[in-house]
């Protein structure tokens, strides 16, 4: 499947990065272009360009400058090299390449003990927890991105019924915590400040650093959470 | 080499992890890149070898073996078994020879590049230092008491002395002098993609108000203490990639400068980039100090920073020169 790409335009992040910005929103069409340039994209960047980083509506791709003008000894600058490349990759249709959605089943505990932000959750929505595990289970969600901390996946978009803005004070999150803020929600890699509703804990090791692919989410992944009661937690 | 006294924040650093930021692995390595790979050009190492970056009070060390080592960036008045030595030296070192920091004199971080480099295990590529995630680097921490460094490859240099010594050349800087640099706080900047959404008098502040750098600033990114400064939008930013010396404008209407631990999206507006050639001087500030932007252009920006890299290239060579001859 191909066709013409959306809408975008670009700007310098700087001297050595370049961002082309689809639209500053969270959109699962944008999104999903998103994906399918950046796998597009990193198949073909020149010497110099160093790595693409997606996020929801946008890809930012990392240069440097000397290995650029080294490799362009004529170029009038490595930003003009840029420029010209993603101007002329932009012109291609954009190929659905991620044809293998991965769907991600994750474990999550609900118990209160893992859920700091549950009670009060559920008292500001009025649902019952019940309703609440029913409802953030029900949906498959989609990886828009991965960033803030290694494999920490923005994942969304929940039920309006459990959609909350973030915390206004952010505190110490424990690792494996399933968050949600606004309509996104998220597991935290690693312990770490965090401004999101801890309403579970999943005992899936999402980040670690000692595999060889240590970050077990990407962009464009599909997750279901589960229920699994405290004694499953412990023993997973 | 042994650690005999820890310092406050002293970690194994190279040039960066790149090409992992699509997985939120931040790219991390030595804040003053310039510095860490004069160190390493003065020892005839590969410019990217890992190397110590230590702030004040830096940690002590004990060598169990002899090593060509050298020190850059900040001046800590390094001493060996008590006496004063040079940074931008190389430095011959004995067995049992200690090496110890006095106290700060100028500068934020200095960096130890040992000939042959440090034996430690990659991670995804580099042996730069993640706290955050605990990975690469020593252990993925900080450098602590008793900590043991082994060389990476044999000493090549070899030599019958018996006491440490101090190499008779110096890598000379003085070039980076000869523009903007003159004035150390004179910080170069590009403007952001939401630099429109400041309001006039907060655009004009930009660059006449001077800038304090914070006490809450590290090696992921500098605070400012600035008058706020104000927008005439509040359009929210969707997360978005983010780069060293993106400068953000927080909630409050204060900048944060993003240093080399920093995150790898953000979605604060980005009112300004912090040109590349500029990233060393920078780290080399402490909090307390005061920072005056000054607007330049991509092409010029580029320039520079293509300069700061020969000039780099240039002293491997000579110092490789230098050293075969010395130790023939």
């Amino acid at each position: 499947m191909s066709q013409q790409g959306l809408p975008y335009r670009f700007f310098p992040l700087g001297d050595s990065a370049i961002t082309i910005d689809f639209g500053n929103c969270i959109d699962e069409n944008i999104n999903l272009e998103v994906i399918n340039r950046y796998h597009q994209l990193k198949k073909d960047l020149l010497p110099g360009m160093i790595e693409i980083v997606p996020a929801y509506s946008s890809l930012t791709i990392h240069y440097d400058i000397l290995k650029i003008s080294k490799f362009y000894p004529d170029t009038n600058s490595a930003y003009g090299v840029m420029t010209d490349f993603i101007e002329e990759k932009m012109k291609l249709p954009v190929t659905n390449i991620n044809q293998e959605t991965r769907l991600i089943k994750v474990p999550v505990c609900y118990d209160p003990e893992f859920a700091r932000d549950l009670e009060q959750f559920t008292s500001t929505k009025n649902i019952s927890t019940e309703e609440l595990i029913n409802i953030h289970t029900s949906k498959i969600y989609k990886v828009f991105m991965i960033g803030f901390l290694p494999g920490f996946a923005y994942m969304g978009e929940v039920d309006e019924k459990i959609a909350m803005p973030r915390k206004q004070q952010p505190n110490i999150v424990a690792s494996g915590s399933i968050g949600i803020a606004g309509k996104q929600t998220g597991i935290y890699p690693l312990i770490s400040p965090g401004g999101w509703h801890i309403i579970g804990r999943t005992p899936l090791k999402i980040f670690n650093p000692e595999k060889t692919d240590p970050v077990l989410l990407r962009s464009g992944d599909t997750v279901q959470f589960y229920s699994i009661s405290k004694i499953e937690y412990e023993n997973y | 080499m042994k650690i005999i006294k820890a310092g406050i924040w002293d970690t194994v650093q190279d040039l960066g992890r790149y090409g992992k930021q699509h997985l939120g692995i931040n790219p991390t390595g030595a804040m003053d890149k310039y510095a860490m790979q004069v160190a390493n050009a003065l020892v005839g190492n590969d410019l990217n070898e890992a190397v110590i970056e230590m702030h004040s009070p830096a940690a002590g060390f004990l060598f169990t073996q002899p090593a060509l080592i050298a020190i850059s960036g900040a001046d800590f008045s390094p001493m060996i078994n008590g006496e004063e030595v040079p940074g931008l030296h190389p430095i011959y070192i004995q067995k049992n020879d200690v090496l110890q920091f006095h106290r700060p004199i100028k500068g934020a971080r200095v960096y130890i590049a040992i000939a042959g480099g440090i034996k430690i295990d990659d991670w995804l590529d580099s042996m730069s230092t993640n706290l955050k995630a605990k990975a690469g680097g020593y252990d993925g921490r900080k450098l602590q008491k008793d900590d043991q460094l082994i060389l990476r490859k044999q000493n090549l240099f070899t030599n019958t002395h018996q006491e440490y010594f101090v190499l008779p050349w110096t890598a000379d800087l003085n070039w980076m002098h000869s523009d903007n640099s003159l004035n150390e706080n004179i910080i170069e900047i590009l403007p952001g993609y939401e630099w429109e959404r400041l309001t006039n008098s907060s655009k004009e502040m930009m660059t006449n108000a001077s800038f304090e750098i914070s006490q809450q600033s590290d090696r992921m990114g500098y605070r400012l203490n600035n008058v706020p400064l104000t927008t005439t939008s509040n359009e929210e930013i969707v997360s978005s990639g983010v780069s060293f010396g993106t400068i953000q404008l927080l909630p409050d209407g204060k900048l944060i400068i993003l240093m080399a631990d920093h995150q790898t999206t953000g979605g604060y507006p980005r009112i300004a980039h912090v040109i590349t050639a500029h990233h060393s001087k920078l780290a080399q500030m402490n909090s307390g100090d005061v920072i005056h932007f000054q607007f330049t252009d991509q092409k010029k920006a580029e320039q520079l920073y293509i300069k700061q890299q020969q000039h780099l290239q240039q002293l491997q060579n000579a110092c490789m020169l230098r050293l075969k001859e010395y130790f023939k």
